[in-house]
């Protein structure tokens, strides 16, 4: 299914072959504000491979839509400030890349979707227009061809009878067929990674299942890595292949999917997965973590999160705990981090 | 679409009655003898200004006055001023005088306006969008009174003069659209301040909304995502100023017509309040209502043009 005729010239050859398909290696990414220097993203590192799916995990101000800004390069700069790290695309450092260059890979072959499809798509242009306009521009088609092509697309989402509704605009569909829409145009030019920036957050639930069903089915067919940002654990069980846990702009955790599920390493993660509601435990207290999140502008000194840690010791307050290796492909980011596996004291 | 258009064309009528009578009203209230006026400085026969004001139903109560000329608006006759001259056989020119000078500013301001506003959001924060702000305050401080002479001046005589380029004519419109440029650019100069904030502003929030940045994430070159995806939504406001202030040039334009010494309607407007001739004040207000309205009308189906989400049916 892979489109064969991307163009590679533009990567050098020296891309390792064991090198996962995109690497984010030691991010740092900072806004300078009139309160300050926030540091959203302090050294996040995470890989894709083709075909696999990596689930982003953690609550607003984590820092998981700022990596993944920084991956397609379209924060605002300034305020944002990338001082430290890479973004790896089969080997070649994107962040260094000279912007042209950069823009033939953005929506080519790195694209992304965005939480509200209603803003995220142009309120004045008819659908087909924006979704051929990645013909038009990208592959130099005539409008007719992209418009075919905006057809065929929108048959693949599953928008039901495209071809009458190509004309139409973003605020003359529902919620779901917007996000239908925006996956259409990021897929159009059969991107290799596609990172899904809350897809389903503004969605009802049944709509949430179809659209992650069609994520998870576009996947399959084309071999992309597929990045699902998310602070939803439900939405990720079923489609990701792993999971980085995110909390104060550092992955706390990260774990194949079903062992993070099964075994938390982390208290964060231990946390969200006990906060989640119950059917067997209808009537109890929802469980919640204690505290707020972080402020970005004043971090908690040592670990982000010892402050509503129920594992917190004194070398926590002072301490950046590094990402432990725990068992085979996984990590967390917690100086006890024993003691939250073996389910100690909570 | 034809039905709105019909719709907003017939809801201008009972506006333009409101105005004519409103204006007419104005001018009666005013004091003094428009007849014994006539005379100057002379006392004038009785008997002759008697005549006069029965002729021109000064004698009347201001409705019927009002249905008088209203009633000969209607077939088409627009009245004669006092000294006998019909309204209609000067009006029409000094209409289109100030009609062109309207447009020529109109188009300086959306012109200058609108490519100041970008430049100042596109660069904002630095000295480009700082020097645009604080020239736009100049414009906006600046008399009209000050800026014409000065500009007459400079481009009238001085180009002239030191450059032997003869290009813009000093005054009156003896040379065609020539005559228009210098007292248009006046004209215009408090609009396009206006109109450079307000473009800046507009640019600014739109440049900061999500569709913009798809557009980005697309791979859209720069220029495109600027020139399509951005521009397109912050003119809706622009336009609407446009559309308004085009009105607003027409009635503003007395103290540009008179250092330019352009028979418009502002100086006539101004001598005829003056000499309370009700038929000619009346008559070029209601003009001036009426391009308000159409101008408005224009801009409200260019609405639907720009934004889909606006339908009229």
């Amino acid at each position: 299914m892979k489109n064969s005729t991307v163009d590679t010239h533009t990567l050098p050859a020296q891309w390792a072959d064991d090198e996962p398909l995109l690497v984010v290696d030691d991010l740092y990414v900072e806004f300078q504000t009139r309160q300050g220097t926030v540091r959203a993203v302090n050294g996040v590192s995470y890989s894709v491979n083709a075909g696999e799916t990596l689930a982003v995990l953690g609550e607003s101000g984590s820092g998981k839509s700022v990596t993944a800004q920084a991956i397609m390069g379209i924060l605002d700069m300034p305020p944002a400030r990338i001082p430290r790290g890479q973004v790896r695309f089969r080997g070649t450092d994107l962040l260094k890349m000279p912007d042209d260059a950069r823009s033939q890979i953005r929506g080519r072959r790195v694209s992304m979707i965005f939480q509200d499809a209603l803003s995220a798509l142009n309120p004045v242009f008819s659908v087909g227009w924006q979704i051929g306009e990645m013909f038009r521009v990208h592959r130099g088609m005539s409008k007719r061809d992209a418009r075919k092509k905006a057809v065929e697309l929108m048959d693949r989402v599953r928008i039901p009878a495209a071809r009458d509704r190509l004309d139409d605009f973003p605020h003359q569909f529902s919620g779901g067929m917007r996000q239908r829409i925006m996956i259409a145009m990021a897929i159009a030019l059969d991107p290799e990674i596609l990172i899904a920036d809350e897809p389903t957050t503004a969605l009802d639930v049944t709509v949430q299942a179809q659209i992650m069903g069609l994520l998870a089915e576009i996947q399959r067919d084309s071999d992309m890595g597929l990045i699902l940002i998310t602070h939803d654990l439900g939405v990720v069980a079923d489609v990701a292949d792993k999971i980085a846990v995110m909390y104060g702009g550092r992955i706390v955790e990260e774990a194949p999917v079903h062992d993070l599920y099964r075994s938390p390493a982390h208290p964060y993660s231990k946390g969200l997965l006990e906060s989640i509601p119950r059917v067997d435990l209808k009537g109890q207290e929802l469980y919640a973590i204690k505290g707020m999140p972080p402020n970005l502008l004043e971090m908690p000194t040592g670990c982000a999160f010892h402050p509503r840690c129920p594992y917190r010791r004194a070398n926590c307050e002072t301490d950046v705990p590094p990402l432990h290796p725990v068992g085979s492909g996984r990590g967390s980011a917690c100086h006890y981090w024993r003691e939250v596996l073996d389910g100690g004291h909570s | 679409m034809g039905r709105y258009v019909i719709r907003r064309l017939l809801q201008a009528i009972p506006v333009l009655l409101g105005t004519t009578f409103l204006i007419f009203a104005t001018v009666y209230a005013l004091p003094g003898d428009p007849i014994a006026a006539l005379g100057g400085d002379r006392l004038l026969d009785p008997l002759l200004v008697a005549r006069m004001r029965e002729t021109f139903h000064l004698n009347d109560p201001l409705l019927v006055q009002y249905w008088y000329y209203i009633s000969g608006v209607v077939t088409g006759d627009l009245g004669t001023t006092f000294r006998g001259v019909p309204v209609a056989s000067f009006f029409q020119h000094k209409i289109q005088v100030t009609f062109n000078l309207a447009i020529t500013a109109l188009v300086f301001e959306a012109i200058l306006g609108v490519l100041l506003g970008l430049y100042a959001a596109l660069r904002r924060g630095r000295w480009q969008d700082q020097a645009i702000l604080a020239f736009t305050l100049l414009l906006v401080s600046v008399p009209t009174l000050v800026s014409g002479f000065i500009l007459q001046l400079v481009l009238g005589v001085k180009l002239k003069l030191n450059t032997g380029i003869d290009f813009f004519p000093v005054a009156g419109i003896q040379d065609g659209w020539r005559s228009y440029l210098v007292p248009g650019l006046v004209l215009a100069g408090l609009s396009v301040a206006y109109l450079a904030r307000l473009t800046r502003t507009s640019l600014m929030e739109t440049l900061r909304a999500d569709y913009v940045r798809t557009a980005v994430a697309k791979g859209m070159p720069r220029r495109r995502v600027l020139g399509r995806h951005v521009l397109r939504n912050s003119l809706i406001p622009v336009i609407t100023y446009l559309g308004a202030d085009l009105g607003n040039l027409m009635g503003g334009a007395v103290i540009t017509e008179t250092i330019f010494n352009l028979p418009g309607v502002g100086q006539q407007l101004f001598q005829s309040v003056y000499l309370r001739e009700n038929a000619v004040v009346v008559g070029i207000v209601t003009v001036l209502v009426l391009v308000y309205i159409v101008a408005n009308l224009i801009v409200d189906l260019l609405y639907a043009v720009l934004d889909p989400r606006i339908r009229y049916d």
